[in-house]
């Protein structure tokens, strides 16, 4: 090939394919023939060419710098969403304490006013999940990126585990039904409502 | 239907630990211990007296899953009621549970009528 891109082990199969194309096709060549030729010439300059982007790639960056400093940050908002819920938690119980000094109807009003507080702070469990989630992809991103450039390359890659996909299974899987089923939180409209479990739950009955 | 049972909730969140023991107490259960994963409950479990569990599913390293079976494998557990909080919504995974004999099942973010309902409903039959 045209250029002096780094030659790996794997990374010139597809270049020494489309070589041996081009030697059986010596001789003379008729113009579907020729057409034919100068598209694999093509194909082999954009293989060298995405050979060599790859392999400038700064993968340390991504894997030193980009990823760590994205999971730290997601890190850190679970950290802050904790801290902010005990806080409005620890208002709940104070004011708890106070509807005792209350009676009747503002009793009541306050009981159902904290009540729906602690249903709405059960978002920072939610929200702790979907970020871990977040965190694992960010992983197992950085893990096939270094893949790839290292592929390129032709020179080894980092010594990163392979992170699967959360829920993913893996080669030697000897996780128990519990862990293969925690998938953590669904999207909106992706899993079954409370009344629908209700509902499948009553049919085993 | 008795609230002076001691009542074993479990989660890794600490802070839906404080949330699920708040609203017990405005139902009036006020014997609630805790654990962050199914490994303790289980020892804790084993080593108390518990009318009821309250159980996350997705904890390490023992799931809720994985309890709810060491549960109901235990000849002197094999009866406890044991309801099931999760943000996992996949029909799979209530599929699953029934068959490993949770005795409720209710999906993450729940609200404090729900938990009372199944509280009555699965106290009730036990």
């Amino acid at each position: 090939m045209p250029d002096g891109t780094p030659q790996g082990p794997e990374g010139d199969r597809i270049e020494a394919t489309v070589r041996a194309v081009l030697t059986s096709m010596a001789g003379d060549l008729t113009a579907k023939e020729s057409a034919l030729l100068a598209e694999l010439e093509g194909l082999g300059r954009t293989i060298a060419r995405a050979k060599a982007e790859i392999a400038a790639l700064k993968v340390e960056d991504i894997r030193d710098a980009h990823i760590p400093s994205a999971t730290d940050e997601l890190d850190a908002i679970v950290d802050h969403t904790a801290h902010a819920t005990n806080e409005i938690l620890d208002c709940c119980e104070t004011l708890e304490q106070l509807q005792s000094e209350l009676s009747g109807e503002a009793a009541d009003k306050l009981q159902g006013a904290v009540t729906r507080i602690y249903e709405a702070c059960s978002f920072q469990d939610i929200t702790g999940q979907r970020i871990g989630k977040v965190v694992t992809a960010l992983k197992a991103i950085e893990a096939r990126v270094s893949a790839v450039v290292s592929a390129a390359s032709g020179m080894p890659g980092p010594d990163a585990a392979p992170v699967a996909a959360p829920g993913a299974a893996s080669g030697d899987d000897r996780r128990t039904e519990g862990q293969k089923l925690a998938n953590g939180p669904q999207l909106p409209g992706s899993g079954v409502s409370q009344s629908e479990i209700d509902r499948l739950l009553a049919s085993f009955d | 239907m008795d609230k002076n049972i001691n009542v074993l909730i479990v989660d890794d969140y600490r802070t839906m630990l404080r949330i699920i023991r708040n609203l017990l107490k405005q139902l009036d259960f006020n014997n609630v211990d805790e654990a962050v994963d199914g490994q303790e409950a289980l020892a804790k479990l084993r080593a108390g007296n518990f009318g009821l569990v309250i159980s996350d599913w997705n904890m390490a390293p023992m799931t809720g899953l994985d309890l709810l079976k060491e549960v109901r494998a235990d000849q002197r557990l094999k009866n406890l009621p044991f309801i099931m909080i999760t943000a996992e919504s996949k029909t799979e995974n209530v599929v699953a549970a029934k068959q490993a004999g949770v005795s409720n099942y209710i999906v993450k973010p729940f609200n404090a009528e729900t938990l009372r309902e199944k509280i009555e409903k699965v106290l009730v039959h036990a």
